[in-house]
């Protein structure tokens, strides 16, 4: 397992790995907002929180389709399945690279542009809680997707359309303790929905995930 | 050890491509697959590594001791030579990626790139895995593509030393790699009446 993802962090940072591309697509999405909706600070305050979270959420989306799709475009998809890995612990690795690569500087970067949209004092540690708690969960959906399509040459659209969903409520928890904790009030019941979500998808989603790669390889 | 296929079928798309299939192989042994394009000797191969599940019939073999090699070799651009081997040797625990550079002659590429390889060269690494997984049965879908007669020789002898060491490898191939190998011809297990949707309307 230890092997893999060495392989896939390694991968990522490379040439060509598209480790930063998540990262420069929420830098740019957050530093435009304010440009496009006025430099009124107290509206950017309040929509703080939920535009951190769908920058994120959008970020996480745009490197789904590497996750799986280059590994069966070469080969190697093929020669993982019959290595003695089994093919859940596979998919779970690759969902730990992505976050690792791909969610991981989100959770880093957030705070810096929080000040960028004029997040409230009080809202950055419960930002920070609610992108690390929930972002795994957009990975581990994420790799469900990527199993879905992957037998399908640019998969991309459809990858999207599929996992959108699935990633709602993801972010209405996330958003909503960000949000709360923003404004001061209790999260403790959307940080315990939010976490709900991320130990049920980590807990069944490989499971899925290697179902559907075993029908997508034959 | 012993590979022992009874009867099996295998299908492409819902479509059987192969029908009866038998044979029998004992350690030390290589079965070489012949027959025309599209006769479905890859799917004979992915069907016995596995990937598909059969139509029916039954394959006697243990999935821990076999090793799969397609058409693609799976060889990361990014990577170098002994990176790209170094991960698969570490995914089956075995470290012997010094020995599969030296039998494929790769050592003086251990540093470079595999993007940077040749066709053949890619080839030849993608074949090196096989030294670094210690499986007792290869199971190889054209090995040979883009190797030159030199290539084809190393390739030989390595097939050669793990027969000796007693191992079993099912190889489709073309080329004549000198081996003491049973030779099955696929063709004659293609299903004599090709079985459609249509039939139910007759």
């Amino acid at each position: 397992m230890k092997a893999l993802l060495v392989r896939d962090l390694k991968l990522a940072v490379r040439a060509g790995g598209g480790f930063g591309l998540g990262l420069a697509f929420f830098l740019i999405v957050v530093v435009l907002v304010p440009f496009a909706v006025g430099p009124e600070t107290a509206l950017l305050t309040r929509i703080a929180p939920g535009i951190l979270w769908i920058g994120a959420l959008l970020a996480c989306l745009l490197s789904l389709d590497r996750i799986l799709a280059l590994d069966r475009e070469d080969g190697s998809l093929d020669l993982i399945a019959t290595a003695p890995l089994p093919l859940e612990a596979a998919v779970s690795v690759k969902a730990l690279a992505h976050w690792l690569t791909t969610g991981l500087p989100l959770v880093i970067a957030a705070p810096v542009l929080g000040v960028l949209l004029n997040l409230r004092g009080e809202g950055y540690g419960w930002l920070v809680v609610s992108l690390a708690i929930g972002t795994p969960a957009l990975s581990v959906i994420g790799t469900f997707g990527a199993a879905l399509t992957v037998g399908i040459k640019r998969g991309g659209l459809l990858l999207s359309l599929l996992v959108l969903p699935l990633y709602v409520p993801v972010l209405i928890f996330g958003a909503e303790v960000a949000r709360r904790g923003a404004e001061g009030l209790s999260v403790a019941t959307p940080l315990a929905l939010l976490g709900a979500v991320t130990c049920g998808t980590i807990a069944l989603l490989p499971f899925a995930s290697a179902a559907v790669l075993r029908v997508n390889l034959r | 050890m012993e590979l022992i296929v009874e009867d099996l079928s295998v299908a492409r798309g819902g479509m059987a491509v192969l029908e009866g299939v038998c044979f029998r192989l004992a350690c030390g042994h290589a079965l070489v697959l012949r027959g025309p394009n599209g006769a479905g000797k890859t799917t004979l191969l992915r069907t016995l590594a596995g990937l598909q599940p059969p139509r029916g019939g039954r394959i006697s073999l243990d999935r821990e001791a076999m090793v799969y090699a397609a058409h693609a070799d799976g060889i990361k651009a990014v990577l170098t030579v002994e990176e790209n081997l170094r991960f698969w040797a570490d995914l089956y625990r075995v470290d012997a990626v010094g020995a599969a550079l030296e039998a494929f002659a790769l050592g003086p590429l251990a540093d470079r790139p595999a993007g940077a390889l040749s066709a053949g060269q890619k080839r030849r690494l993608g074949l090196a895995r096989l030294l670094v997984t210690g499986r007792r049965v290869w199971v190889l879908d054209e090995p040979t593509v883009s190797l030159d007669a030199e290539a084809v020789g190393m390739f030989a002898r390595a097939v050669r030393a793990h027969l000796a060491g007693g191992g079993l490898a099912v190889i489709a191939t073309h080329i004549e790699l000198g081996l003491e190998a049973e030779v099955l011809d696929v063709a004659r297990f293609r299903p004599r009446r090709v079985v459609t949707g249509d039939e139910d309307f007759l």
